[in-house]
């Protein structure tokens, strides 16, 4: 079975003055989340869609999704997120676990709620690769080149910019085997170990490439509201 | 639900640009899957349309002729993962005399709004037909041009006079040997007498009774009615031919798109009493029966086959450039994109 998991657990706190956390403001005529909601909802490999977020938006949550989605909201469920990202994930697996059992082929397909710009291909790769390695990362080449720094005032190393890709997400994990790898954690691994993909990485399991696309951006900073508004307004100027 | 959709904003160069599908408006959403190439698709990419036109329509996805499958059908009439032809055609109106490709308030994907090079086309129900999964993607991706010939060819049989012994095509490209086609496909007992320019396209029309040169036809040959499937400056001489040599009260059927006035000897039109009609794009009714075709006759997929040329994965921009720059070198046949998008 495979579900998708909408990880919208964080309160943003990059976005200058606004109040909502980003995933709640709107682009086109609805909420970022919503949007990204839809994708995964025409998406028919999903069994249950899986959106966690913050206690206190909970409710605004459910009413969003029934407000949009109307009778579809049956098939999204709204969790608490926790503490942290693999928390967040965490809380996904022991819902899924207690509803329908994990079975060996399991698959989590957990997205950014503010990457609402993600395809249906990337989700479609996502599920196919996930089922045959266990894990995949969505990103894209480099296009900048990359330093790394240890000090953050010199430059340490220049990694070759052909083998350096930047994360997006989705990320697609065999959930019985995250479950497995994180609790084989410590308390100081997990701090460390933020990307649920570096643990798979860590402990030696291949993590297999999907590519992902440009504009598959995730909207953080009030600059990317800005893009992402003006790449919905595009339609306007069309026939 | 945010949509990808790739425009062409000027010669050569498309865009990504967006779009939000309404899952609630009670359309079908469909996922492209095989994309073909048409002449009128070209003409949007190289720019060869007037400047105004240019301005007035782009941006705008382009292509007109293509399948995919259904992801989601709030109605339930289809069941996800269908493959279904999409028709571009988009009537407003019902009339109960005028067929809805003609009717001037239609709109046409890739030239009143947006074409199929999308992520999702979201369609109205009638807009989407059931394409049986044996029949080879690669030839369903052009259905909509074979129901343009299909479309012609009702008419045809609702129009033309019933002595029906000899029937001639002019033209030897795409359009005429799909023509050639689906007439023996309809029409089994009638003669089909092909008329080209190119010994080598002309012999791929082993189906047909005859086939002549347009350079060296004989004097005394006589057809019943014909079709002109030759387009552009050349169907002045096509007509010319088909008129000096169709016997009275016939029907010439035109479905050659010309950028200019084509001068007409009316004086034997008159004389001979004949009938002339315009044939053009199609409707549900042809891509129904047009489908219905390729099940009672499997081997027109084989023949239609022979004309796919280039096949193209398209999953990035630069692969479309790709795509549509391979078309233009192209003698005869159609390109497909196989849209991974």
């Amino acid at each position: 079975m495979v579900f998708g998991v909408i990880l919208a657990g964080g309160v943003g706190s990059r976005m200058g003055n606004v109040e909502k956390p980003k995933q709640y403001l709107k682009i086109g005529n609805k909420p970022i989340i919503i949007h990204t909601i839809e994708k995964f909802f025409v998406h028919d490999a999903f069994v249950k869609l899986i959106v966690l977020c913050p206690k206190q938006w909970m409710e605004n949550t459910k009413n969003l999704i029934k407000k949009y989605l109307a009778d579809g909201a049956e098939r999204v469920v709204v969790l608490e997120g926790g503490t942290t990202r693999n928390e967040t994930i965490m809380n996904s697996i022991a819902y899924i676990e207690k509803e329908y059992g994990l079975e060996d082929d399991t698959l989590i397909v957990t997205h950014d709620s503010v990457r609402p710009f993600l395809t249906y291909r990337i989700i479609e790769e996502n599920i196919k690769y996930g089922l045959e390695y266990g894990a995949v990362d969505t990103v894209i080449a480099a296009t900048d080149t990359i330093v790394e720094s240890q000090d953050g005032k010199t430059i340490t190393s220049v990694p070759d910019r052909k083998k350096m890709y930047q994360g997006q997400t989705p990320q697609t994990f065999n959930a019985k085997k995250l479950k497995e790898l994180y609790l084989s954690l410590s308390e100081e691994e997990k701090e460390i170990l933020t990307d649920a993909s570096k643990i798979f990485v860590i402990k030696g399991e291949k993590v297999h490439l999907v590519e992902g696309e440009v504009f598959n951006i995730k909207i953080t900073y009030p600059y990317d509201l800005r893009v992402a508004e003006s790449l919905i307004q595009e339609q306007n100027k069309a026939k | 639900m945010l949509n990808t959709v790739y425009r062409l904003v000027a010669p050569r160069r498309f865009e990504v640009e967006f779009n939000d599908i309404n899952l609630h408006a009670g359309q079908v959403v469909v996922r492209p899957t095989h994309l073909s190439i048409c002449h009128a698709d070209q003409r949007y990419y190289q720019g060869l349309r007037p400047a105004e036109v240019m301005k007035s329509k782009l941006p705008m996805a382009l292509i007109h002729e293509g399948i995919g499958e259904v992801v989601y059908d709030p109605a339930g009439n289809f069941q996800c993962g269908d493959s279904v032809i999409m028709i571009p055609n988009t009537p407003l109106e019902q009339d109960q005399v005028i067929a809805e490709n003609y009717l001037r308030s239609s709109k046409f994907r890739a030239s009143g709004f947006d074409g199929f090079m999308q992520e999702h086309v979201a369609l109205a129900p009638d807009r989407v037909v059931p394409l049986d999964p044996s029949i080879d993607k690669i030839v369903a991706a052009f259905t909509e041009l074979v129901s343009v010939s299909v479309h012609a060819l009702r008419r045809f049989d609702a129009i033309a006079h019933s002595r029906r012994n000899i029937v001639g095509i002019w033209g030897d490209g795409n359009l005429g040997y799909i023509t050639a086609i689906f007439f023996k496909a309809m029409f089994p007992d009638v003669k089909l007498y092909i008329f080209g320019v190119d010994q080598e396209k002309m012999s791929q029309f082993s189906f047909a009774d005859d086939t002549f040169s347009v350079m060296d036809i004989p004097s005394g040959l006589l057809i019943d009615h014909a079709f002109e499937c030759v387009g552009g400056e050349p169907s002045q001489k096509a007509i010319s031919q088909i008129i000096d040599h169709i016997q009275p009260e016939g029907t010439i059927s035109l479905l050659g798109v010309s950028e200019y006035p084509v001068p007409i000897n009316t004086r034997m039109v008159l004389e001979k009493g004949l009938r002339l009609f315009g044939s053009s794009r199609s409707g549900r009714e042809d891509f129904l029966k047009t489908v219905a075709l390729y099940k009672e006759h499997p081997e027109i997929i084989g023949y239609l086959s022979n004309i796919v040329g280039a096949q193209i994965e398209v999953r990035t921009i630069a692969d479309m450039n790709r795509a549509f720059e391979m078309d233009i070198h192209k003698s005869i046949g159609k390109t497909i994109m196989i849209w991974n998008k």
